[in-house]
């Protein structure tokens, strides 16, 4: 692998050979070399799955697996000396959802990279949805480290501090997280999220990213759908070639000369359908690509929430200030040209004296000061969002383009790889039938 | 291959020429039936050759060929005491027939198909050297019946299905039309190859005549097929020959797996096409997905197009399989029942041999001559029959291999296509990477 920032299409060039794990590395790969300073500092790893007992919640037993997060420094240690032992810690999935709805909180800005699927969807009849089932752990062992290496190549959320904690301490990180105080805003977050409210003038640039992220979604969704039934008819397909191989083998017991070509051609038709299973397995991992990005969905879609809530914010600020302002008018013109409650009773109760008035103004201007205040801070608050947001948008963008782009040529080489393996079985076949 | 001589000419003796019995005539076996049916009124002429009461004489030799005759003979002679098969090395290959150019044809009455059969042979039993004909799947069936009626000691290759359901199967279909006159160029080659039948005056007749004046004798000589059967049940056979009976045993196991390959094919046949279904519609995901995207379109639209590709292979493969190798499975499955038929003949024939010497024994009879006919008849068919089931068996042995790897090749050319596909799309992704990059550097 070379080590330019450009090593995961430029060590594809000229190499159809490269299999799909190597692809997969380059990925992994790309994200390390873009570098953070935290990424310069250690390496981080999920190696292990463990499965645990223990009391939950609400002191009942219960069964669930335990991941173990290694870190080690990045530095490449002088010849001759001993690697020092990583750093590990277990945590469990739970544990992984928290830092995250920490992360969502604190960076509203950011796209926060999704974790790995909590149930498993879009199954085709082979895959066991179980969340104990061995292949299942496999791959959200896999998500879990993919989540923690694209934190940790985030030049903005690298830097934070419970992160890193979170990789370093296993047993006081949960009261520390805590102790931030997010899940007060996270509550507020998930209301914001949930209300219905009306923005005047909408961001131009921020409805298209809403709208091409629901687009995606839809896209990927249907496309993950459509290839879990083709996986399933395959896999019918590949099967019933192994009843030929018990009827070649059957059929063969009563020739003479023709009897080893079709035994021997009958365990090549065997060896075919049970290649099926390798192949869809490695499947999952594409599988398992574009559903990153399907979740990632959900996170731009949040952002663009967050930021409809700053324009209202901002958009209702800016109105506030508006009738305060008018309502001065009225008070000092003695117009009455929008309907308050003050004018209604003045009429009613008769008009109120001047020291009233003047009291009423001082409020009234105070008022005006503390909005024109609150409505700069809203629109530098709107501006920052906006540069920001962008800014992680952005780089969101390219880095989906590249990623998925891998995706596809792994694809690519995993079917090519499929139609290796069938060559060679039916030449071996073919090779069979030539000697009956 | 196993010498599988003719026997019949070893018992008859050292006879003047004019006596001695080709095999190709077999006049005794008309008598044979003659004699069991002459309650439906077939005589024996005092020559000795049988005719059916309508006057028509049953067809054996061809007066012209009594000197090739002669001389297949004196070769028989020669090649038997070197213990090669003589079957195989009288086989010259001066015969060759085709079977092609479909043509509908519509007239008031029906609507048909012809298909044009060439023969090109130098043979003398033929006046020319080459002839143009247009038959009809009637007149094959008509030649095949005439076959096994005037050679009922030799296995007939089988026809194409004579039957198909209106309104299910597509009679005009350019796939039936076609899978239909593989067949029948496969059976009259089969004809055409054997050293016994392709000298049938009837298929002469098939290859050369402009009009085939079909007989009405057609009925008739099924209805006396089947007499022969109901009153030869009456006999029990002794002891059938071992060999007779592994023919059997094989043929039932072989039928029995073929079926059993027909079905896994069909079985995957169908799957396919499922799968197909769902292929399909993966494709159009890509490409409605790329719709949305820019740097990313074209990669989606590669693959989109690329899976398209594959599909496309795919469908190729099931229409070759559909076409090529089901038809000749069942067309085995029929071979198969036509000789279940002959061993029931052979069956028949010995019985009623064993049924006349009984009645010889306990009627004492003095002239045994009519037993020993009989005999005759039954070592005679025994011979034919053993020599055709080897051929058979090496013919067989030779259409599974080419069949078998004939799959192999179209599954191999699927899956080349596909990665060649493949492939071709990392490649082209990969190129115009390098032809933007070299364009931002510029």
């Amino acid at each position: 692998m070379m080590a330019d920032s450009d090593s995961a299409d430029v060590a594809l060039i000229g190499n159809t050979d490269l299999t799909s794990s190597e692809s997969e590395n380059n990925i992994v790969n790309t994200m390390v070399e873009k570098g953070t300073a935290l990424l310069r500092k250690i390496e981080i790893n999920v190696p292990e799955a463990e499965k645990r007992t223990g009391k939950n919640t609400v002191n009942m037993q219960e069964t669930y697996t335990a991941y173990l997060i290694e870190t080690r420094p990045a530095e490449s240690l002088p010849e001759g000396s001993v690697p020092a032992t990583p750093d590990s810690l277990w945590r469990r999935y739970s544990e992984f959802e928290l830092l995250r709805m920490y992360l969502l909180v604190t960076y509203p800005y950011i796209i926060i990279p999704p974790l790995p699927e909590k149930r498993a969807e879009f199954v085709w009849h082979k895959l066991s949805a179980d969340n104990l089932d061995p292949d299942f752990v496999e791959r959200r062992r896999v998500g879990l480290e993919n989540f923690l290496l694209r934190v940790a190549s985030h030049p903005v959320l690298s830097t934070d501090k419970i992160f890193y904690r979170f990789l370093t301490e296993e047993k006081k990180w949960k009261d520390e997280v805590l102790e931030t105080g997010f899940q007060d805003k996270a509550d507020s977050r998930l209301k914001s999220l949930s209300a219905m409210y009306r923005v005047k003038n909408p961001d131009k640039k921020f409805t298209a990213l809403k709208l091409y992220s629901d687009e995606l979604s839809a896209a990927i969704s249907q496309l993950l759908r459509v290839r879990a039934r083709v996986a399933d008819r395959l896999y019918g397909v590949y099967k019933v070639h192994g009843n030929y191989g018990r009827v070649f083998s059957e059929w063969s017991a009563i020739e003479k000369e023709m009897g080893d070509g079709l035994q021997s051609a009958g365990h090549h038709m065997d060896t075919y359908a049970a290649s099926i299973d390798d192949i869809l397995e490695e499947e999952e991992h594409y599988a398992d690509q574009l559903k990153e990005y399907l979740f990632y969905t959900d996170a731009v879609r949040s952002v663009c929430r967050k930021h409809e809530l700053i324009q209202y914010e901002l958009e209702t600020a800016a109105q506030d200030l508006v009738s305060k302002k008018q309502q001065k008018e009225e008070l000092t013109t003695g117009t009455v040209r929008i309907f308050s409650l003050k004018g209604m009773t003045s009429k009613i109760f008769g008009q109120e004296s001047q020291e009233q008035r003047e009291s009423r103004l001082a409020a009234l201007e105070q008022s005006i000061q503390e909005g024109e205040e609150a409505l700069k801070e809203k629109n530098k608050e709107c501006q920052e969002f906006l540069q920001t947001a962008w800014e992680d948008i952005e780089r969101f963008k390219e880095q989906k383009d590249r990623d998925l782009r891998d995706a596809l040529i792994n694809y690519a080489i995993m079917q090519i790889t499929m139609c290796k393996k069938g060559i060679q079985v039916w030449s071996n076949a073919k090779e069979c039938f030539n000697k009956m | 291959m196993s010498a599988g001589a003719p026997r019949g000419l070893a018992s008859s003796g050292q006879k003047p020429i004019g006596e001695i019995l080709h095999p190709l005539c077999l006049p005794s076996v008309y008598q044979l039936f003659v004699g069991l049916c002459g309650h439906t009124g077939l005589t024996l002429c005092p020559s000795q050759e049988a005719v059916l009461t309508n006057g028509t004489p049953v067809e054996t030799s061809s007066p012209a060929s009594a000197s090739s005759l002669f001389n297949r003979l004196q070769l028989d002679d020669d090649l038997e005491a070197d213990g090669r098969d003589p079957y195989a090395s009288t086989e010259a290959h001066d015969l060759f027939v085709t079977v092609d150019d479909p043509k509908k044809h519509v007239s008031t009455m029906e609507t048909y198909i012809t298909y044009r059969v060439s023969t090109k042979t130098t043979r003398i039993e033929f006046d020319l050297p080459e002839y143009c004909v247009r038959r009809r799947y009637q007149d094959f069936d008509w030649l095949r019946i005439k076959l096994e009626d005037s050679q009922p000691t030799h296995l007939i290759p089988p026809l194409p299905e004579k039957f198909v359901m209106k309104g299910v199967v597509d009679r005009f279909s350019e796939d039936f039309v076609e899978t239909r006159m593989k067949a029948l160029d496969k059976f009259l080659k089969r004809v055409a190859d054997h050293p016994v039948l392709s000298f049938n005056p009837h298929l002469n007749a098939f290859l050369s005549a402009k009009d085939l004046n079909k007989r009405q004798g057609l009925a008739l000589l099924t209805k006396v097929g089947e007499s022969v059967k109901h009153v030869a049940g009456g006999y029990k056979l002794k002891v059938r020959p071992a060999e007779f009976c592994a023919m059997g045993e094989y043929l039932d196991t072989f039928s029995q797996k073929l079926g059993t390959i027909d079905r896994i094919a069909q079985r995957i046949l169908f799957l396919q096409s499922e799968y197909l279904t769902e292929v399909r519609e993966y494709s159009s995901v890509y490409s409605s997905w790329a719709g949305s995207e820019e740097e990313l379109q074209r990669p989606l639209e590669g693959v989109s197009c690329t899976v398209s590709k594959s599909c496309q292979a795919l469908e190729d493969l099931s229409e070759n399989m559909g076409q090529d190798f089901l038809p000749v499975l069942r067309e085995y499955v029929l071979y198969v029942e036509s000789m279940k038929n002959v061993l029931r003949k052979r069956d028949q024939s010995q019985a009623e041999y064993e049924g006349r010497l009984e009645a010889a024994v306990l009627r004492r009879q003095e002239d045994k001559s009519p037993v020993e006919k009989c005999q005759d008849r039954v070592e005679c068919f025994n011979a034919d029959l053993k020599a055709d089931w080897e051929r058979w068996q090496s013919n067989k042995r030779q259409d599974f291999k080419q069949l078998l790897t004939g799959v192999a090749d179209k599954n191999i050319h699927y899956f080349e296509t596909c990665q060649a596909a493949w492939e071709s799309f990392i490649t082209v992704l990969q190129d115009k990477q390098t032809e933007d990059r070299t364009g931002e550097t510029n």
